[in-house]
């Protein structure tokens, strides 16, 4: 057995790979815009042209900001509008090449010398390694499928600020060639380049080499008009004089200096809520008793209640 | 891609190099790789969007959410359009006129009086008309900025000369009244908020177009070229403490808040990657089962790792409370990374403000308290670092520990008075490190007033800290 683990890789040449197209590009940054609206994404002007950008430029897109303001959301509607298959690695700490890139299936392998040993004596060594170190005991893992896909394919790596700043190293090779080298089957290359989106929470700097090889997209909460759009789309029988106060009470509790600001789906929840209860217009108590629903901590929902408080001693119209 | 002619293409290379210099010069990292994707990137979306073309450079080019705000300028600068005034610059002599200063010389550019533009402006914020608006502040700058060719000037002044004539708190409260009494659905105080929220906002869109005016009229007298370079101003994380407006200072809060948690990250993370224990005998087996008892994967024991104690002491006196503030806040940001945070005001006298920083909802209210409430002043309000120092030794001297992380924040001027200089001495041979953080340049230590230079002997190590790249490594050493 111990034969096996010493076994000596084989390195083949590494293959410059070859004039690479992309599964897909699209024809205009509008075309962008109204795909993705099909699939009920509302971008705005800045994500279809980057979006349209990584088509034409074949490069991946790396998506920061804050949480909940649409970065997986977003892989998930462009896979959907371009039909294609959505391959998406979680990433997290720890995270290494077995699971990112590939994995030899070890019991397979050892089940398969043992059944070989007790059937024919004496089997050739080189004719074992042959037969263990095929594409058969390859288990593929997300990026690896990704790029030997042949279908239409949109690669999200989510988080990817997750993973130690040595780990990321496994992806320049796969983002930047579209090829991956398992030493003892040699260099797999794409057939086609992949859609790829890289989204990250910032809670660390990502390495110069990744950014450089990505188009760099920073979403930040919608702006007062989209927002409104994405309330209006998303939340059933809400009229359009909610949805704006809605939209404008949430945007006035971003400007507050909150531990963590209301996400998108947060202010779609707060939408349903306030349309269960039957507040149709909003005030003072009916904020009050829903801000939970809008903030998850007790400091921050304390400091809006007391900024609300203020309003109602302070008569606004003399400010 | 759109198809675009040799002449075409080169014109277009020469502008985006130059714009790439530029961005350079403000210092952006761009790499040859991020050039070149410039140029094919602006090949395919073309430069007839001018929107797309900014949204297009950005991708490329601006990989951090810091730097948004100088790629913004350099982009207004050098893809300027046209100013959307007929009128040029008002020449010399008539500014002579509006140098006087009454809004009387108003009509000069426009036609109308100051009475006349106050009620149009009005109405255009009020129906929130955005071009009406955008073709206003050109008017503003005509009638109130007294704008001169050739002048090699940033634009600042016109802006503020502009804004004071235009009085925009007044119309703000007039824009409330007319709402209110208008739109009768607004009855509530939440309601009014909001509707004021509008005005407000609507009224930081006049802002903006009066100064993006003042940028394209610039541009149009000067060139994008010299106009950038006149108007280079440092990174955010490059911009010193101590001479940063406070507009910059709020800037640089919002970004030491996300620097902050990247820190945190940091060193909860090498806590956890501490060199592993001994072997772990039961997992090991536990594991070696799938590979038929062979122990292929050997598994560790974690060793726990203490957190540090950290006690803060910090000069809070005018000249250097902006950098006393942000590490503070920095400190209590990596709160949950130390086991226990106490924080030292000193100015002549000390005194312990844990508690404030602990009760206060956040760092700008911690620092009102400590202003108003804690007893810092020993006789006159100039720093004594002597005699600060001596009054922590005798007070809590007794409190450090071998766990003890002392920080010591400040510029060292003890305004001639004894340094007593053996306690810091003291606290080095009780505490786990101790660390001092000066947000004076290099070159100024130990002239003057400074007595660093003394300190120096006993500190572990003094850091130059004048910014938040030099704060952001310091914080490294905090584990």
């Amino acid at each position: 057995m111990s034969s096996v683990l010493d076994s000596h890789p084989k390195f083949t040449d590494n293959v410059v790979p070859p004039n690479l197209v992309p599964h897909f590009t699209f024809d205009s940054v509008d075309q962008v815009l109204k795909g993705l609206e099909s699939v009920s994404y509302l971008a705005d002007e800045q994500i279809a042209t980057v979006v349209y950008l990584a088509g034409q430029l074949a490069k991946p897109i790396l998506v920061e900001g804050p949480a909940g303001t649409g970065k997986t959301e977003l892989a998930k509607a462009v896979a959907a509008f371009s039909s294609s298959r959505l391959i998406r690695l979680q990433c997290y700490e720890g995270l290494d090449e077995s699971k990112a890139l590939y994995e030899w299936n070890y019991r397979k392998q050892l089940l398969c010398i043992q059944a070989q040993e007790t059937s024919q004596e004496g089997l050739a060594w080189s004719k074992l390694e042959a037969d263990i170190f095929s594409s058969d005991f390859l288990l593929t893992r997300p990026l690896l499928d990704a790029i030997s896909a042949t279908d239409p394919v949109v690669l999200l790596i989510d988080e990817v600020d997750r993973v130690e700043m040595e780990t990321e190293a496994l992806f320049l090779e796969a983002l930047s060639d579209w090829q991956v080298s398992v030493p003892e089957l040699g260099t797999i290359s794409a057939n086609r380049i992949p859609f790829a989106l890289l989204t990250s929470n910032a809670t660390r700097e990502l390495s110069e080499a990744l950014k450089r090889r990505c188009l760099y997209l920073y979403l930040d909460y919608p702006s007062l008009e989209r927002e409104r759009e994405i309330l209006r789309k998303k939340v059933e029988g809400i009229d359009d004089y909610l949805a704006n106060q809605v939209a404008k009470m949430v945007r006035l509790i971003r400007s507050f200096d909150l531990k963590k600001l209301p996400s998108i789906s947060e202010t779609l929840d707060w939408a349903r809520t306030l349309l269960l209860l039957g507040i149709g217009s909003l005030d003072l108590e009916g904020t009050k008793d829903t801000l939970h629903i809008l903030l998850k901590y007790a400091s921050d929902i304390d400091k809006v209640v007391k900024e609300l408080d203020k309003l109602d001693t302070t008569d606004v119209g003399d400010l | 891609m759109i198809k675009l002619k040799w002449l075409e293409v080169s014109q277009l290379l020469e502008i985006i190099s130059g714009f790439l210099s530029e961005l350079r010069a403000w210092g952006l990292p761009i790499s040859l790789t991020e050039s070149i994707d410039v140029g094919l990137a602006t090949m395919s979306i073309g430069l007839f969007d001018r929107q797309r073309l900014r949204y297009t450079l950005g991708a490329c080019v601006v990989k951090s959410p810091a730097h948004r705000a100088v790629f913004d300028k350099v982009f207004d600068i050098w893809f300027s359009l046209p100013s959307s005034s007929d009128i040029s610059l008002s020449a010399p002599d008539q500014l002579a006129t509006t140098e006087q200063g009454s809004l009387h010389s108003g009509a000069l550019g426009t036609g109308y009086s100051p009475e006349e533009f106050g009620e149009m402006l009005f109405e255009a914020l009020l129906s929130g008309d955005d071009s009406l608006i955008r073709r206003l502040a050109s008017d503003a700058l005509n009638m109130y900025a007294g704008m001169e060719t050739g002048r090699p000037v940033a634009g600042v002044y016109y802006f503020y000369r502009t804004l004071r004539n235009l009085n925009l708190d007044g119309v703000l409260a007039e824009l409330m009244n007319t709402g209110f009494s208008e739109a009768k659905s607004y009855t509530n105080t939440l309601q009014k908020k909001l509707l004021q929220e509008d005005y407000r906002i609507e009224i930081e869109k006049l802002k903006k177009e009066i100064q993006d005016e003042i940028t394209r009229r610039l541009v149009a007298d000067r060139g994008a070229q010299a106009l950038a370079a006149s108007q280079r101003t440092p990174l955010p994380e490059n911009l010193d403490f101590m001479n940063a407006t406070s507009q910059e200072l709020a800037q640089l809060r919002r970004i030491l808040s996300v620097v902050a948690r990247k820190i945190a990250t940091r060193l909860a993370r090498k806590r956890r990657s501490k060199k592993s224990g001994p072997l772990d005998f039961r997992s090991t087996i536990r594991h070696s089962m799938s590979y038929g008892g062979a122990p292929v994967v050997p598994r560790f024991h974690h060793r726990s790792v203490s957190k540090p104690e950290i006690f803060v002491l910090a000069d809070v006196s005018g000249s250097v409370a902006s950098f006393a503030r942000f590490t503070l806040q920095l400190v209590y940001a990596l709160n949950s990374q130390f086991s226990k945070v106490r924080a030292f005001a000193f100015i002549d006298g000390i005194d312990e403000v844990t508690e404030f920083f602990e009760k206060a909802s956040d760092v700008a209210e911690a620092i009102r308290l400590v202003n108003t409430k804690a007893d810092i002043v020993w006789v006159d309000g100039h720093s004594d670092y002597g005699h600060a120092f001596t009054v922590f030794q005798e007070r809590w001297g007794k409190d450090i520990s071998p766990k003890t992380t002392v920080l010591v924040l400040g510029d060292a001027r003890s305004n001639y008075h004894t340094p007593q200089a053996w306690v810091l001495k003291e606290i080095q041979s009780k505490a786990k490190h101790l660390w001092w953080l000066n947000p004076e340049p290099r070159a100024y230590w130990r002239t003057g007033d400074s007595v660093i230079g003394e300190y120096e002997t006993y500190c572990e190590k003094v850091f130059e800290c004048r910014n938040l790249t030099q704060l952001e490594n310091f914080a490294e050493h905090l584990e």
